[in-house]
């Protein structure tokens, strides 16, 4: 896998791996339930309650632990249906183009400049008590707010697909457009479509965690990191000193949210590689056997050493005095 | 100007949606959104505003949905949104106009800060690409995804409650004991250090986005025929760089409409936690009181705002790239 040489893609991987973990297994390993008196009132971290306790005494390690799966569920769960959404209307809008591609590439960029999350306040509001906890439902309600982005990116690749000669030779060889676009164009777009997928489930996060902070959600079913800050923020934790009530999921949710978008990054570079070079500092130049630092308007370009010899006229750098 | 024609027409329909939107939302959910409302208030409301209320949503007038709409339309047109359940007997448009410009004023002025500085950092990582500065990046992405209101309260712990360096969130927008609203100095002072956690707060969450869009497209400029001639002319390396950083910086007003959505939201959490009293918390409250005249009003005051920072970012944008302006 070439893409995991890339040490930011890397270190993204594994945080990401270590928070599915936690999503699996956290409830198992939650010690207490999370909303139990387990303990005295605002107890500082200690051998017991590793993390403290609340103003109630429930214990902040369990709602840590069992705070993790929620988040995690509705924030790919999100990102899957609002992917799909914009690679049915991307595509299908940069395929068919006129009309329908003026209507959905309106639709989009309604749904872009909306403020999202007021918006989903406002949807909340309204929803019946009932309906409030379901997961799937907080997912796809999510998802309306998210499409809107991948989709604009997916239809400009789409358009500058289309004309290419091998979409040509498919249509004239009489190829249906469905078969044409799942064979010939999407599987030209997967590079497009995991970055926007990365970037909506990071964008799902955030709008979730926020949305049980404010209370605009059922703030304790599901339980997730959210409602910790919900309740932190409700009972002054910072100000009694249980800073770990709210760091905790505070930290667990920007590392969360720092490994995706390290993916992010690391298919960026896959996908232009004039970025790739940033992930080289002098030192790592210096071992490829580029002396130099790269300046304007030339990119390094990096062969393995074996492959050097085939290369006619070697790359070069335009001399900079450091 | 076609292409600005063109925006406003657009942001025009955007407008209609959401009104639209938040005139049909509330008849679509299951639910008496009346009821829910004369329960909550309690009693307080007399026979008027009961009545007031069921025109508004609709409830027993007998009017058929299409009748009820252009009503809606008519009462919005004349700039009346209702009465406000929680702020009773206030109506919605007076208790939006007193917070609203708390927000604007701290909203804009952090993310114009924001913006300038995060496009200066980026064009400067960008053209020192390769270099120790890149080592910005992830430090930047890791801030980008710390919630606002983490960050909020982060700052809020150590700045006003371990080193009392600006005042503690419970007074609110400014000192309301010692100063009146005004031109004078007391005021303004008390105001600033107020508002300067706050906008501390979404120039630190939002600024990562500018630096690395701004970056990511001065690394590209950079390779630009027009820079290799500009240097190869021997023009002096300050000169080559602005030439570079004038073009990379068009794609990051042009992805402003994508950004101030999420400044938006962003500020909504600061100002809870920093009890600021602006739009964010006026909304914020509504909820919690479930006032729907009053959360429908905010949502729609919220959304023509945005639209309006949008058609600002369109102009400059037509101002400073000449190739909009030529089609004819």
């Amino acid at each position: 896998m070439r893409i995991l040489r890339n040490r930011k893609t890397l270190v993204g991987l594994i945080l990401l791996l270590l928070f599915v973990f936690l999503g699996v297994f956290g409830s198992t390993l939650a010690p207490y339930p999370e909303l139990t008196i387990v303990g005295k009132p605002w107890e500082g971290p200690n051998g017991t309650h590793w993390f403290g306790t609340t103003q109630e005494g429930y214990d902040v390690w369990s709602q840590f632990l069992d705070g993790a799966r929620s988040v995690l569920i509705i924030s790919f769960l999100s990102g899957v249906i609002a992917t799909v959404l914009s690679v049915l209307i991307g595509v299908a809008a940069g395929y068919f183009g006129g009309l329908a591609d003026n209507f959905l590439s309106m639709l989009a960029n309604i749904f872009l400049v909306l403020p999202a999350l007021p918006f989903l306040i406002v949807v909340n509001s309204y929803l019946p008590a009932g309906n409030k906890a379901s997961t799937a439902l907080m997912a796809a309600i999510i998802s309306l707010t998210g499409w809107a982005w991948g989709a604009r990116v997916l239809r400009s690749q789409t358009l500058s697909l289309r004309k290419r000669d091998f979409v040509d030779a498919a249509g004239i060889s009489g190829e249906r457009s469905w078969r044409i676009i799942c064979f010939e164009i999407v599987p030209n777009l997967v590079p497009v479509i995991a970055s926007s997928f990365l970037f909506t489930t990071l964008y799902a996060m955030g709008t979730y965690v926020a949305l049980t902070f404010v209370g605009a959600v059922d703030v304790n079913t599901p339980w997730s990191w959210g409602s910790m800050l919900f309740w932190a923020q409700s009972d002054q934790a910072a100000a009694s000193g249980a800073w770990v009530w709210f760091a905790a999921p505070g930290v667990a949710v920007a590392l969360l949210g720092t490994s995706l978008a390290l993916l992010n990054f690391g298919i960026d570079e896959f996908i232009n590689p004039r970025l790739r070079a940033a992930g080289l500092s002098r030192r790592g130049l210096r071992a490829a056997g580029l002396g130099r630092r790269p300046t304007l308007g030339l990119t390094p370009v990096l062969r393995p050493p074996g492959a050097a010899a085939v290369v006619e006229t070697p790359v070069e750098i335009i001399e900079e005095t450091v | 100007m076609y292409v600005l024609a063109r925006r406003l027409a657009f942001y025009a329909v955007t407008a209609y949606v959401a009104v639209s939107v938040n005139f049909f939302l509330p008849h679509m959910m299951p639910g008496d959104p009346v009821e829910t409302m004369i329960a909550s208030a309690g009693g307080q409301l007399d026979q008027r505003s009961v009545e007031a209320l069921k025109a508004q949503f609709g409830v027993g007038t007998g009017q058929s949905l299409w009748a009820q709409y252009w009503h809606y339309w008519g009462q919005l047109l004349q700039g009346n949104l209702g009465i406000s359940i929680s702020k009773y007997p206030s109506t919605v448009a007076q208790t939006i106009g007193s917070a609203l410009w708390w927000t604007v004023i701290l909203v804009g002025t952090a993310t114009v800060i924001s913006f300038i500085l995060g496009t200066l950092i980026g064009a400067i990582i960008g053209w020192r690409r390769g270099s120790v500065l890149d080592s910005v990046l992830p430090a930047a992405t890791f801030f980008q995804a710390i919630p606002y209101f983490f960050l909020a309260t982060v700052l809020l712990y150590l700045f006003a409650e371990k080193a009392h360096i600006f005042p503690n969130a419970d007074f609110k927008s400014y000192d309301t004991n010692s100063y009146v609203i005004g031109w004078n100095p007391g005021f303004l002072g008390s105001a600033v250090s107020h508002a300067a956690l706050p906008a501390l707060t979404i120039v630190l969450a939002s600024i990562a986005g500018w630096i690395v869009g701004m970056r990511n497209m001065m690394v590209t400029t950079m390779d630009e025929d027009y820079v290799l001639v500009a240097q190869a002319k021997g023009l002096p390396k300050s000169r080559v760089v602005w030439y570079a950083a004038r073009n990379a910086v068009l794609p990051s007003i042009s992805s402003f409409a994508n950004a101030i959505s999420f400044v938006v939201a962003g500020s909504l959490l600061t100002e809870l936690v920093y009890s600021y009293q602006g739009i964010g918390s006026l909304l914020l409250n509504a909820v919690q009181s479930e006032d729907y005249p009053l959360i429908q009003g905010i949502f729609l005051i919220i959304t023509f705002a945005v639209l309006a920072a949008n058609l600002l970012a369109d102009t400059v944008y037509v101002l400073l790239d000449p190739r909009t302006r030529q089609e004819a």
